[in-house]
């Protein structure tokens, strides 16, 4: 069983149609790459898989089993988990409390947070990643946009059972710090998790994605090995232009 | 939310210094005033009663303050205090010419400031209008039933019991105004650290999106927070009742600004998403101390205004400036 499968999935916003039809299996310890224009519906499916949106039509199994998020956070409880293009972290608070979010550890028999231990957990999971912060205690708006991000990612690798689910993690970084972020989506993948990356970026697509799936307009042109494609191969599915 | 660029470390470095020296601010100005009127007015000012009702007469600001530093936490605005404490300590005081019993009393009074904080909270989240109206709108309408109640009459209030509790009571030798102070200013610091209401509070007042797709219940948050901010204000106007010995519908009407100044100088950002406890519970000494200072050195009610003013002016433009998206 995957650990995702989409059937037939369809999105209307009253007359438009974000997205028509859509299928795809995503395999444990796959990358694989959503690609498409601007408007595409990219951001859309990605919403739909984590319950932000309700598909029109189509089915949504979780290692088979049929699913139907009321939101996001029943979606985060399913063990699928987002980084978002805009980062969805608070940055006035340390990075332990935005890797713990909405999940705090507390401690007995007071139900105290348990800052001491979410601390502990966080070094360990950075260090074990090899993202580099100078302490899980920093406060986040101390942090550059990649270590930002590597948090947002560290935090789906800590929480995700089955599938992360990614939108334009390295939209808004620099060389190295999307070098950093894609090292960690390789590690991601290493780990058995299934992964679902929206990107702009062919280079990108080429360097850690298996495979690649094209939205243009709404409509899946096609879902290929990027083995087997090229770059020219991808961009005409994308714009609709043969070259 | 945008991406900051990296900034070299020295720069840093000094950023950290500015911003916790504007963190110290209330704590700077607190010790200063002292010291000053220490100097000015010696044994008139630096006796055990004087800084004993420093402390008393702070009480229901600082109760308040500890409220409204979760108000703030969340990025709104509750303006409503003010009214809520007379309509409260009104309330309690009828409640208690009807029933006889103090803590009927207590709970009815507790349970309007309860009752409004909804209101406000229900407004904000579910109609989506700012904190900033809503309160604004519900602070004249409270002010309006507390001159309505008794029509403009004031209660007394001779409850022994409530008289103690509220009011002139001792309990180990130490005011029971202290012992309330002290308590509200724990529980308050223990509920936004230590507790996860209180982490919830910070992460909606600092980015509410965020707190939701991590699934933390944001309309519920916002809603306990107006419901909490409007309990402190009406057990403010318990204090009132009891110590006073009585209720009319002009308590509490000067108290906005004061509480206000007292979190804001103890800095907590009006922006959301950080606050200090132990700044507001000092804040709140520090208004009560200019206050007491200003009256023992002869000034008219009108000069201690102006000078309370220009002092909450500069203690905010210094704890504020440049502090959100610095
Ligand atoms: N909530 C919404 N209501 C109405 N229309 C929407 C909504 N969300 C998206 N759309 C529309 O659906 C289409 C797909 O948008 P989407 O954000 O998924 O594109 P995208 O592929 O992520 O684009 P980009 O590369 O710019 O991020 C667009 O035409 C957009 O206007
Ligand atoms: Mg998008």
């Amino acid at each position: 069983m995957n650990p995702l499968s989409l059937s037939g999935i369809s999105k209307h916003f009253g007359g438009i149609v974000a997205i028509e039809r859509f299928d795809l299996e995503v395999e444990a310890g796959e990358v694989v790459a959503l690609v498409g224009d601007n408007g595409a519906g990219k951001s859309t499916l990605v919403k739909i898989i984590s319950g932000v949106h309700q598909p029109t039509d189509g089915e949504i199994r979780l290692a088979g089993e049929r699913v139907a998020f009321r939101d996001a956070s029943d979606a985060r409880a399913n063990g699928v988990e987002v980084v978002y293009q805009d980062l969805a972290l608070v940055d006035l608070q340390p990075v332990y409390m935005n890797l713990f979010l909405g999940r705090e550890l507390r401690r007995k028999p007071f139900g105290l947070l348990d800052r001491a231990e979410m601390a502990r957990q966080t070094q360990q999971l950075v260090d074990d990643l090899d993202v580099r912060i100078p302490t899980a205690k920093a406060t986040l708006s101390d942090l550059s946009g990649g270590q930002r991000q590597a948090i947002a990612i560290a935090r789906a690798t800590h929480w995700a059972s089955r599938l992360v689910l990614m939108d334009e993690p390295t939209a808004a970084l620099g060389v190295a710090e999307t070098a950093k972020v894609e090292e960690l989506i390789l590690k991601l993948k290493a780990r058995g998790a299934a992964v679902l990356v929206v990107s702009h970026n062919m280079e990108q697509v080429f360097r850690i994605a298996d495979r690649v799936t094209v939205l243009r307009r709404g409509r899946q042109v096609g879902t290929t090995r990027v083995a087997e494609t090229s770059h020219n191969e991808l961009v005409s599915m994308i714009t609709g232009l043969s070259s | 939310m945008t991406i900051a660029p990296t900034r070299a470390p020295a720069e840093k470095g000094v950023q950290l210094v500015v911003r916790s020296w504007r963190q110290y601010v209330v704590y700077v100005g607190f010790v200063v005033v002292f010291l000053y009127f220490a100097a000015t007015q010696g044994a008139s000012f630096l006796n055990g009663t004087t800084l004993v009702n420093i402390v008393t007469q702070a009480t229901p600001i600082t109760i308040m303050a500890v409220g409204t530093v979760f108000v703030l936490s969340l990025g709104e605005i509750d303006l409503s205090i003010g009214s809520t404490v007379a309509l409260a300590a009104l309330t309690a005081a009828v409640t208690l010419q009807v029933s006889g019993a103090w803590w009927v009393a207590a709970l009815a009074g507790l349970a309007v400031g309860a009752v409004v904080g909804l209101v406000n909270g229900l407004f904000v989240t579910l109609v989506r209008l700012p904190s900033f109206l809503v309160t604004l709108a519900t602070m004249g309408l409270v002010a309006g039933l507390a001159q309505q109640i008794t029509n403009l009459q004031s209660v007394p209030v001779t409850d022994e019991a409530f008289g103690w509790l509220f009011g002139g009571g001792t309990l180990l030798g130490i005011p029971i105004l202290i012992w309330w102070s002290a308590v509200a200013a724990v529980i308050g610091w223990h509920v936004l650290r230590q507790r996860r209401f209180g982490a919830h509070v910070l992460a909606v007042g600092n980015t509410a999106s965020a707190a939701r797709v991590s699934g933390i219940r944001v309309t519920r948050v916002r809603i306990a927070v107006f419901m909490l901010s409007g309990t402190t204000a009406a057990l403010a106007g318990l204090l009132y009742a009891g110590r006073l010995a009585g209720a009319t519908y002009t308590l509490g009407t000067t108290d906005l600004m004061s509480v206000l100044a007292a979190v804001i100088v103890g800095g907590t950002a009006l922006t959301g998403g950080r606050a200090s406890m132990i700044g507001a519970v000092v804040g709140s000494l520090f208004m009560s101390m200019i206050n007491y200072g200003l009256l023992l050195a002869g000034l008219t009610v009108a000069q201690q205004e102006i000078v309370r003013g220009v002092i909450i002016l500069i203690a905010v433009s210094l704890s504020l400036r440049g502090k959100k998206g610095s």
